[in-house]
């Protein structure tokens, strides 16, 4: 069936994006760089990704977007970066170790976690300001703290935190933990997680939207198929996974 | 015994090394000096009190200060005793009890971190009852960093005082025992005395790595700004927003663990 000579992968033919999808398929292997809120959802994709380019091996490093730009200044060997917020993209464009300019693949909407349960009634965000609400934030530079931090500020609400963590990933295991009794994360966090926490809405006038960049890395050994990965988180196999996970996909 | 004294007996004159050990011995020293001659360099010096004197840092630095001393004191009033058990007193099960008091030595401290969440968190075994009973919340206060500190720091001080009371000569205690000194009295006036060397050193050795501690802190006590956020966890939190405060915080832990490593290493590998 797949011949070698014809060979874009059916997946990457709809793209919604004109330019990159008849590409020869992919080979080698990549290092994925991606924020925390993307390990379900990239694991996934990385997996489809290797099903289309059989000849391809994607190797996935998830952690706070801030932590991956740190690793990467520092000279980590990551082919392609997708962080969950512009501002960590824009680090490593103003540090020129961006190969091609940054793509928005994803949206997604923060939202509050609870435990299981929500033991102490968390309602809303003023709740989050009740003394006896132990908060975890995401720390300064981490996307879901910096989106955190805007949504308290546009609702006026003062929140003493107990602790301020590196990743979205950190929070909700807190959360699930029981730990915590309340923290800012992503819907989809909470969406992967409905077993062991709950989530509470933010109202849409207070929320902010997260948006999510990709691009290739200067320092990339292999950026025929890094391009291709990056291509290929454009196409609609790509975007009905994120949709599955309950981001909010590209119109 | 006379056997003993044969192996104590000192041989120190300085010896030729055959080549092959002097360039092993070079690497292996450039292994552990080139790390710290890369932060010397790339260390912005100028800059160095006004982060040092920076309240963010300065707060760091003093929550360190106290927790370290606190595990310390915790440590003391705790493994001393469990030191002597330890040394002195044959039980059954004591080989596994050395191994289990000895663990957090070799074990990754986020493990610990994670045990004792487990163990005295809001929801663990032990700090549901806490928390039910007393209000009382670990993960996430100072009080937190302070056990989080002393789980991992007191081994040191356990490891290092069972040899001085296993290596103590016994004799002072018995002749004070003929004389009807009671058992706490030998203990506090005969056999802590005497050690009192090895009490200062192994107390110093589980400060230093009571201050160090970060991975059980960070994963049982988490990591804010003036309750749980000590030096350690500052420097990792500095090096993705301000990489330069990082260096001269790091710096600065260096510092104060080679004072005590040079004061002290002597003592401590020569008595073990």
């Amino acid at each position: 069936m797949a011949s070698t000579t014809i060979a874009a992968p059916a997946t990457t033919a709809v793209s919604t994006n004109a330019a990159p999808t008849m590409l020869p398929p992919a080979t080698g292997s990549i290092n994925v760089f991606a924020a925390a809120s993307l390990t379900a959802s990239f694991t996934e994709i990385a997996a489809a990704f290797e099903r289309a380019n059989p000849g391809a091996k994607v190797t996935l490093n998830f952690a706070g977007s801030s932590t991956l730009v740190t690793q990467i200044n520092n000279g980590a060997p990551a082919d392609v970066f997708a962080s969950a917020d512009t501002a960590n993209m824009e680090r490593l464009v103003t540090s020129k170790l961006i190969r091609t300019t940054p793509v928005i693949f994803t949206k997604n909407k923060p939202m509050i976690v609870v435990p299981k349960g929500n033991p102490l009634r968390v309602k809303g965000l003023a709740d989050l300001g009740r003394p006896e609400v132990f908060v975890a934030l995401g720390a300064v530079g981490v996307p879901v703290g910096d989106y955190s931090r805007q949504i308290l500020a546009k609702a006026g609400i003062t929140v003493t935190p107990k602790s301020l963590e590196s990743s979205v990933t950190a929070i909700v295991s807190k959360a699930a933990l029981k730990e915590i009794d309340a923290g800012i994360v992503y819907v989809t966090d909470v969406a992967i997680d409905d077993y062991r926490v709950d989530g509470i809405a933010i109202p849409d006038e207070l929320n902010v939207t997260a948006t999510y960049p990709i691009a290739t890395l200067a320092a990339s050994r292999n950026p025929t198929a890094a391009a291709a990965f990056v291509a290929y988180t454009q196409s609609s196999a790509t975007q009905s996974i994120l949709a599955k996970y309950k981001f909010l996909t590209l119109k | 015994m006379s056997n003993r004294g044969a192996t104590r007996s000192r041989t120190r004159q300085s010896t030729r090394a055959p080549a092959l050990v002097v360039v092993g011995a070079a690497v292996g020293a450039a292994v552990f000096i080139v790390p710290l001659v890369a932060m010397a360099v790339r260390a912005p010096w100028v800059h160095s009190w006004a982060i040092v004197t920076e309240p963010s840092i300065r707060t760091a630095l003093r929550l360190s200060l106290e927790c370290s001393l606190s595990a310390t004191a915790i440590s003391f009033v705790l493994g001393v005793p469990l030191a002597w058990v330890q040394a002195r007193v044959d039980f059954p099960g004591r080989t596994l009890l050395r191994a289990i008091t000895t663990l957090p030595v070799v074990l990754p401290p986020v493990v610990g971190g994670l045990a004792l969440l487990l163990a005295l968190g809001k929801n663990g075994i032990i700090g549901r009852y806490l928390f039910d009973w007393f209000s009382i919340r670990l993960p996430f206060s100072t009080m937190g960093t302070i056990i989080a500190e002393a789980f991992v720091s007191m081994p040191f001080l356990v490891l290092s005082m069972e040899g001085a009371f296993a290596g103590a000569d016994q004799r002072y205690e018995e002749a004070a025992a003929t004389l009807g000194a009671s058992r706490s009295a030998i203990l506090f006036r005969v056999t802590l005395p005497a050690l009192r060397p090895a009490l200062i050193a192994s107390g110093v050795l589980c400060w230093a790595r009571a201050l160090g501690e970060f991975g059980a802190t960070i994963t049982f006590a988490g990591n804010f700004p003036g309750t749980t956020q000590t030096a350690p966890l500052a420097v990792y939190q500095a090096f993705e927003t301000d990489p330069e405060a990082a260096i001269i915080l790091s710096l600065l832990l260096i510092a104060v663990s080679l004072v005590v490593l040079v004061t002290l290493r002597h003592r401590l590998v020569t008595r073990a």
